[in-house]
């Protein structure tokens, strides 16, 4: 046992005898470690081969993938086996040297900075003024240009959508939406016509339709006219994160994010019963015109979407 | 010099030194560079063997094997978002209008030869990568790895953490398919609920309202060259620091604050740790080949006003996704202004708290103990109660977030009403970090207590004499076991009250 204890205390790698027992090898078994190790590293120059040929012949990706990765395993168990059974066990050990400097060396470097250079610019105050300043005005004129080109500035983008006071409701092939087109309980999304292609028109008018009965809807007071025929719209732009509404529970007449599960009531103003959302859907009044065609009495009068500082 | 006299092989060598050709290289480049002598301290720097040092390790050849399988990726993808129609060898998608980011998406996957695989690879190091950065910093934590004098290492690996997630979700984002596509849009509402600043904010990354003009190309060159620009000069500072201040070491036989025991650079941990990177990279593309992840092609290209249930983000965002299900929907509406609470607290706030905790925890620590000792062994976790039982409380509290994001598959998968596993998780989450940190701290208290509780058990040996007795002996210790001497490091007064520890509840004494 002491003998063994002598062999594991550490001791520096520099000037060990080349016959230390520090220096030989952890495993008891060399030869048989070595063929072990040997045979890791033949099966995975077999694997590397076979990735070249899968990859030469174009194999399936899981071939590439399964090749690829055995051969870099097997090369990898192998070297790590290499390195921890037959290189030398050690354990070695290695004196740490302070990081901190004697106070004389502190000294002349903080008498550099503080005295050498403190008393240069002391003495010259204004030209470091005027340098600083320069410098500093620079900086904020180069900040404008640089972060002011990223992109427009808000305005009232926020505030409206494409919806005009007698869009038709088309959808997303550029049909127009006849009055006879949906039953009761079922839905269409709707973009204001002309803008079913835009960007805009996608992630901000996009508009969810629903025909929840047969005679004019009311959902709320003072919107005694906004549903013709049973036909209601709300904004499909979620109002907590402005994924899309995009379910409808026909039963319970809810409309559903599966984003983060809000629930908004269709029948009394999309109003949100369950959920993060924090306010109802806009909606947007309809009427139908003379042909039959469902078209929009005006925009939605408030921003959609999700909340931000300057909506009221 | 005359030609018999170098036309011997002997004679060749002698005149080449006694170390040869490549001693000769070397004394060439020393000429010039000056390298022996570092050099050679540099091939004997020792590294400490425990497996908890390997974390780190995954973590940078995780991002080696990103930086290769990315590089070729940029080879095939194109970051725009001009519409094309595909026709590509995906035949359920033919015909389809499709932005090019998400055609030439998938057609790296099935058009070009390894494609796919390098695809998947890319994506399971991501996970990789955060997830062994995650379990290093925990490492770091708990062992009290970051005190002084590696606080500055702290704070590197705390923003190489940071870089890590957006990098993460910056990648995600580029296949403009229709789950990273409802991720941006959630990205863009977050960046819009910043009060006063949110709607100027949003619109200058993305170049105007959502979905604006540029975000797959900025997203495309922040991803491929901005932020991973600064994770690899972090990384070097990283490594500079660690081979500068040296390893920190477990406690055991010969180890002291001030020497590192383990083994040299060259070979032994040069071979250990070049094995290692071939096995992360092995594993990785096992991974890919076998295990199939983000399957672009079925979920769709994202079109603004098309969603699908289910839609979780990669699991690194899963903890902000969590908080923004189960915060109330708490709107502040004043003076004709709004702060969306409702997105603001759980999504920007909470995850400022917690990072400015990671950041300023050793500062905390250090003011809280009043240790301003240099510290290179490291701590046994239960030896230090509140801190483990505070790192704990956090774990937690992230675990309950995460799996909060998952509350309407949860609904779905046990059959219970969404409101119900709503609720759970609120309380679930409040609750968790209050229990966590008061049973940590009881078992920390228990373990330290426990006589020989910082040893490595042996195996007892029961023997049966002629007469019949039975008699247990301990078997000796194995030779190479060099933790078996891992004693606890004292614990300072300013921790533990030394009385506290012989009259304390729940003291015992077990004997071994």
């Amino acid at each position: 046992m002491s003998e063994h204890d002598e062999s594991r205390t550490p001791v520096a790698l520099s000037g060990l005898a080349a016959n230390d027992p520090h220096l030989q090898p952890a495993a008891r078994n060399p030869q048989l470690v070595e063929r072990v190790i040997a045979m890791c590293f033949l099966v995975g120059i077999i694997l590397v081969i076979g990735f070249g040929a899968c990859y030469w012949v174009n194999a399936k990706p899981w071939t590439l993938g399964a090749t690829m990765g055995g051969g870099l395993f097997f090369l990898g168990v192998g070297l790590v086996a290499w390195g921890k059974y037959l290189m030398p066990r050690g354990p070695f050990v290695e004196e740490r040297h302070t990081l901190a400097n004697s106070e004389s060396d502190r000294n002349a470097f903080a008498a550099a900075i503080v005295e050498r250079g403190g008393t240069v610019i002391k003495r010259r105050k204004m030209l470091g003024g005027l340098l600083g300043g320069g410098l500093g005005i620079f900086g904020v004129v180069a900040i404008f240009p640089l972060i002011r080109s990223l992109g427009p500035l808000p305005k009232s983008t926020l505030f409206h959508t494409d919806w005009r006071p007698g869009s038709f409701a088309v959808d997303i092939t550029g049909r127009r939406v006849h009055k006879g087109d949906l039953a009761v309980g079922s839905i269409v999304t709707v973009y204001p016509e002309g803008f079913q292609d835009t960007d805009n028109g996608q992630a901000v008018d996009q508009t969810v339709l629903i025909r929840i009965s047969n005679q004019d809807f009311t959902t709320q007071k003072g919107r005694e006219s906004w549903g013709p025929a049973g036909y209601i719209a709300y904004s499909k732009l979620c109002t907590h994160l402005g994924c899309p509404v995009g379910l409808y529970e026909q039963q319970l007449q809810l409309l559903v994010c599966p984003c983060h599960q809000s629930m908004f009531n269709a029948t009394n103003g999309a109003v949100p019963n369950f959920g993060p959302a924090p306010r109802p859907l806009p909606q947007l009044p309809l009427y139908i015109d003379a042909d039959g065609y469902i078209r929009a009495q005006k925009d939605y009068g408030q921003p959609v979407g999700p909340g931000f500082w300057e909506r009221s | 010099m005359s030609s018999e006299v170098i036309n011997t092989k002997r004679a060749k060598q002698a005149a080449a030194g006694p170390y040869g050709k490549v001693g000769h290289a070397l004394n060439e480049l020393d000429d010039r560079l000056g390298v022996a002598k570092g050099g050679r301290t540099f091939l004997d720097k020792i590294f400490p063997d425990h497996w908890s040092f390997m974390l780190g390790e995954i973590a940078l050849y995780s991002f080696v094997v990103l930086l290769a399988t990315g590089v070729f990726l940029t080879l095939y993808y194109i970051p725009s978002t001009a519409l094309t129609t595909y026709h590509g060898s995906y035949l359920p998608l033919d015909g389809q209008r499709v932005t090019e980011a998400y055609a030439s998406s998938v057609n790296l996957s099935f058009a070009v030869r390894a494609g796919l695989l390098m695809r998947q690879m890319h994506h399971w190091a991501c996970d990789i990568f955060i997830g062994a950065i995650v379990v290093h910093m925990a490492r770091v934590f708990f062992t009290g790895a970051f005190r002084k004098p590696r606080e500055l290492n702290w704070t590197i690996g705390t923003t190489l953490m940071i870089l890590a997630i957006v990098n993460g979700f910056l990648g995600y984002s580029l296949p403009d398919d229709l789950v990273s596509g409802t991720g941006i849009r959630i990205a863009y509402s977050i960046i819009l609920s910043i009060p006063v600043v949110g709607s100027y904010l949003g619109f200058l990354v993305f170049g105007g309202n959502f979905p604006g003009t540029m975000v797959i190309p900025r997203f495309f060159i922040l991803h491929v060259l901005i932020v991973p620009a600064l994770i690899l000069g972090l990384v070097g500072a990283h490594l500079f620091l660690l081979v500068r201040q040296k390893h920190t070491q477990f406690p055991g036989k010969g180890r002291t604050e001030n020497n590192v025991v383990g083994t040299p650079m060259f070979p032994v941990f040069m071979a250990k740790t070049t094995g290692f990177l071939l096995i992360v990279a092995g594993v990785t593309a096992l991974l890919g080949a076998f295990a199939q992840i983000n399957p672009i092609w079925q979920f769709g290209p994202y079109e603004a006003s098309r969603i699908s249930y289910a839609v979780q983000p990669d699991w690194y965002m899963g903890f902000l996704d969590g908080a923004l299900r189960i915060w109330p929907s708490w709107s502040f509406h004043s003076f004709g202004y709004t702060i969306p609470l409702e997105v603001t607290v759980p999504a920007v706030i909470l995850p400022g708290i917690l990072f400015n905790i990671a950041y300023v925890w050793p500062a905390f620590e250090r003011k809280l103990t009043k240790d301003f000792a240099m510290h290179n062994l490291l701590d046994r976790p239960s030896n230090r109660p509140k801190r483990t039982a505070a790192g704990v409380a956090v774990l937690a509290l992230l675990s309950m977030l995460f799996i909060a994001s998952s509350t309407d598959v949860i609904a779905n998968f046990f059959h219970l009403p969404l409101n119900q596993v709503l609720w759970g998780m609120r309380i679930l989450v409040i609750l968790s970090p209050f229990v966590a940190y008061p049973v940590t701290w009881k078992i920390c208290q228990e373990l330290r207590v426990v006589e020989g509780g910082g040893k490595r058990k042996t195996t007892n040996v029961v023997t049966r004499t002629a007469e019949g007795e039975y008699v247990a002996t301990a078997a000796p210790v194995y030779v190479d076991d060099v933790h078996s001497e891992l004693e606890a490091s004292e614990v300072p007064t300013f921790i533990v009250d030394e009385t506290d520890k012989e009259t304390g509840p729940g003291t015992r004494t077990v004997d071994r």
